[in-house]
């Protein structure tokens, strides 16, 4: 019904679009331009209700509701719903790397093996690594350069005994600096790990 | 076509050892002079988009002595207009618009300017995407405006980190990355319905959708086999496949034919791009020379070109034939490329002070415009095609 509603308006839109392109020589020629300026542009109040605004087709693909995501083969998302986040345990644990490097350095093994040690001594805890990145790279290159920091942590944790379906991992790229100058001083602040721990809630 | 093309890239990654013998041959094809043109009657609105949209399509506003073409006509209540060619004295075009707004009827009258005169398809009346991020960093919202970034409309109310927002090629519809449930997870969203939903939710990275030509596909990043690779899943996330087993690679995009997706990888420590068969295959890295640390290519509608982002210091536009025949060329500071619809304009985001602003840029000349500003920082365009 809706989409009926939309699709109409948006097929003539194009063909008054086409018809209006079809002669360009003509002398005094009245074009009409289709579709009417857009409302409010600041005011989404809901997710997404946009008016359709310029000549182009409805999407095509309905609008359903939500289709359960895949589950994932590493560490199954749904493993790590409704835990509670405890950023302050291991926040003096946070790891840096080398400029465009996901390589842990050797000076950060005492951090590991401090997180590797709370993780074991309460074994309903699970752990979140959000990897992060300086602002001198592109946007996607640091968001896969974040995911192989937070990658990495997870490896070595492994190494260290604890059991990666109990990691998740979470790269934010260069989109939450710990630090917002532009100066080494704060970009190796930035390329980091940092881990939060997860408890269960209580009764669950 | 495709084999002439295979046969190319091979013999390039052969030679690549020997590749800066290539030809630097690009002075010409991208340092084309602008056509003169003069403009007399439009005074405040009609004015401003006919400088904005003819300037960033091969044009140059010079006085009436100078120009070649002069554009006259009146922006007062409705737009009428007319284009004469001053050599040969004559009117090439003239037209009265009404409907919409002044502003449609201003980008009507520039694209009839650009087919009359360029002989293309003029993008007056193209959209965009972008995510903004009102602070510069951190949380931002996905919009979409028109290609002058004006008529901007948020799309998303997320308040979380947002990303790399891809049109449905002919359709009203996004894909885009949102960590709006504390993951970034790839959404689709209908613009006309105003519905979305998760299309990739695995764990770890789901990010920078791609959508094939055809609109039956989506190229990805996702981590959940233990790195950052290229996959491939059908429109409604069904049917996934993992295409590269690199160790980072991110960017992918699609050649037109939908046989290809070229990305951004490292390979022996150093950033390449690279392409791959589209159903999986052989990874084949493509010749950069000149253009040090390529990511986010872009490969443009008519598959001639590859536009990218190279970070020599700065983060620098190039564009390079996608056949790989000569070296990129460096057009103009900036990240993030994205093609026009007809092959010739890119929109990108380029640093003013610490913040972001989308701009328009005419590959062809290297003239650009600053988009108008929704908030903020805004970066990560997309072209609806």
């Amino acid at each position: 019904m809706k989409m009926n509603q939309i699709v109409f308006p948006l097929a003539l839109a194009l063909a008054a679009t086409l018809a209006t392109t079809g002669c360009k020589h003509t002398p005094v020629k009245i074009t009409q331009i289709p579709g009417a300026q857009p409302r409010n542009p600041n005011d989404g109040n809901n997710p997404g209700t946009l008016p359709p605004g310029g000549a182009l087709p409805s999407d095509g693909m309905g609008g359903s509701g939500n289709v359960p995501p895949g589950g994932g083969n590493t560490a199954d998302p749904t493993l790590f719903e409704n835990m509670i986040k405890d950023p302050a345990a291991l926040a003096a644990n946070t790891i840096h790397f080398a400029f465009d490097s996901a390589a842990i350095k050797k000076s950060e093994q005492s951090n590991l093996e401090t997180v590797a040690a709370a993780l074991k001594s309460s074994a309903s805890d699970k752990l979140l690594i959000e990897g992060n990145c300086d602002e001198r790279g592109t946007d996607e290159y640091n968001r896969a350069l974040g995911e192989r920091r937070a990658l990495a942590a997870r490896e070595a944790l492994a190494k260290l005994g604890v059991g990666a379906d109990r990691v998740r991992t979470l790269s934010n790229g260069k989109d939450k600096p710990t630090d917002t100058s532009h100066e080494e001083s704060a970009w190796a602040k930035n390329r980091r790990d940092e881990f939060i721990l997860l408890h269960p809630k209580a009764g669950v | 076509m495709k084999k002439t093309l295979l046969l190319t890239i091979t013999l390039l990654a052969l030679n690549f050892s020997r590749a800066q013998e290539i030809n630097i041959e690009h002075v010409d094809t991208f340092g084309q002079k602008p056509i003169p043109i003069a403009m007399s009657g439009f005074t405040g609105e009609g004015a401003e988009v006919l400088k904005f949209d003819l300037t960033v399509q091969g044009f140059s506003f010079v006085t009436p002595d100078a120009a070649q073409y002069l554009i006259s006509g009146s922006d007062a209540g409705s737009i009428t207009g007319t284009l004469t060619d001053k050599f040969a004295k004559r009117a090439l075009l003239s037209r009265s618009y009404n409907g919409a707004s002044l502003r449609r009827q201003t980008h009507a009258f520039a694209d009839d300017i650009v087919q009359t005169v360029q002989n293309f398809k003029g993008i007056g009346q193209t959209k965009i995407a972008f995510k903004a991020q009102p602070s510069g960093n951190g949380a931002g919202e996905i919009y979409v405006a028109d290609f002058d970034g004006h008529a901007a409309q948020r799309v998303t109310t997320d308040g979380a980190i947002v990303a790399k927002p891809a049109w449905v090629p002919g359709k009203l519809a996004i894909y885009y990355t949102s960590y709006a449930r504390g993951n970034p997870d790839i959404f689709y969203h209908s613009l006309s319905s105003g519905q979305r939903r998760v299309v990739a939710g695995y764990s770890g990275l789901n990010t920078s959708a791609a959508v094939s030509p055809d609109g039956g596909k989506i190229a990805m990043v996702l981590s959940k086999s233990g790195s950052p690779n290229i996959w491939v899943c059908n429109a409604d996330g069904s049917g996934l496949k993992q295409i590269t087993h690199g160790d980072e690679d991110s960017s992918p995009t699609w050649s037109p034919n939908g046989d290809w997706i070229c990305f951004a990888t490292k390979h022996n420590e150093r950033r390449r791009l690279a392409k791959v068969p589209a159903g999986g295959g052989t990874v084949q890295y493509l010749n950069t020379v000149g253009a040090a640390n390529p990511t986010e290519p872009d490969w443009s509608p008519d598959g001639k070109w590859i536009a990218f982002t190279s970070q020599m210091g700065d983060f620098n536009i190039c564009v390079m034939p996608a056949d790989g025949s000569s070296a990129p060329a460096v057009l103009v500071s900036g990240q993030n490329p994205a093609w026009s619809p007809n092959s010739r304009t890119l929109v990108f985001n380029r640093s003013l002070g610490y913040r972001q602003v989308l701009s328009v840029l005419d590959v062809f000349t290297k003239q650009y415009k600053d988009c108008a500003r929704a908030t903020g920082s805004s970066s990560q365009p997309a072209w609806a095609k």
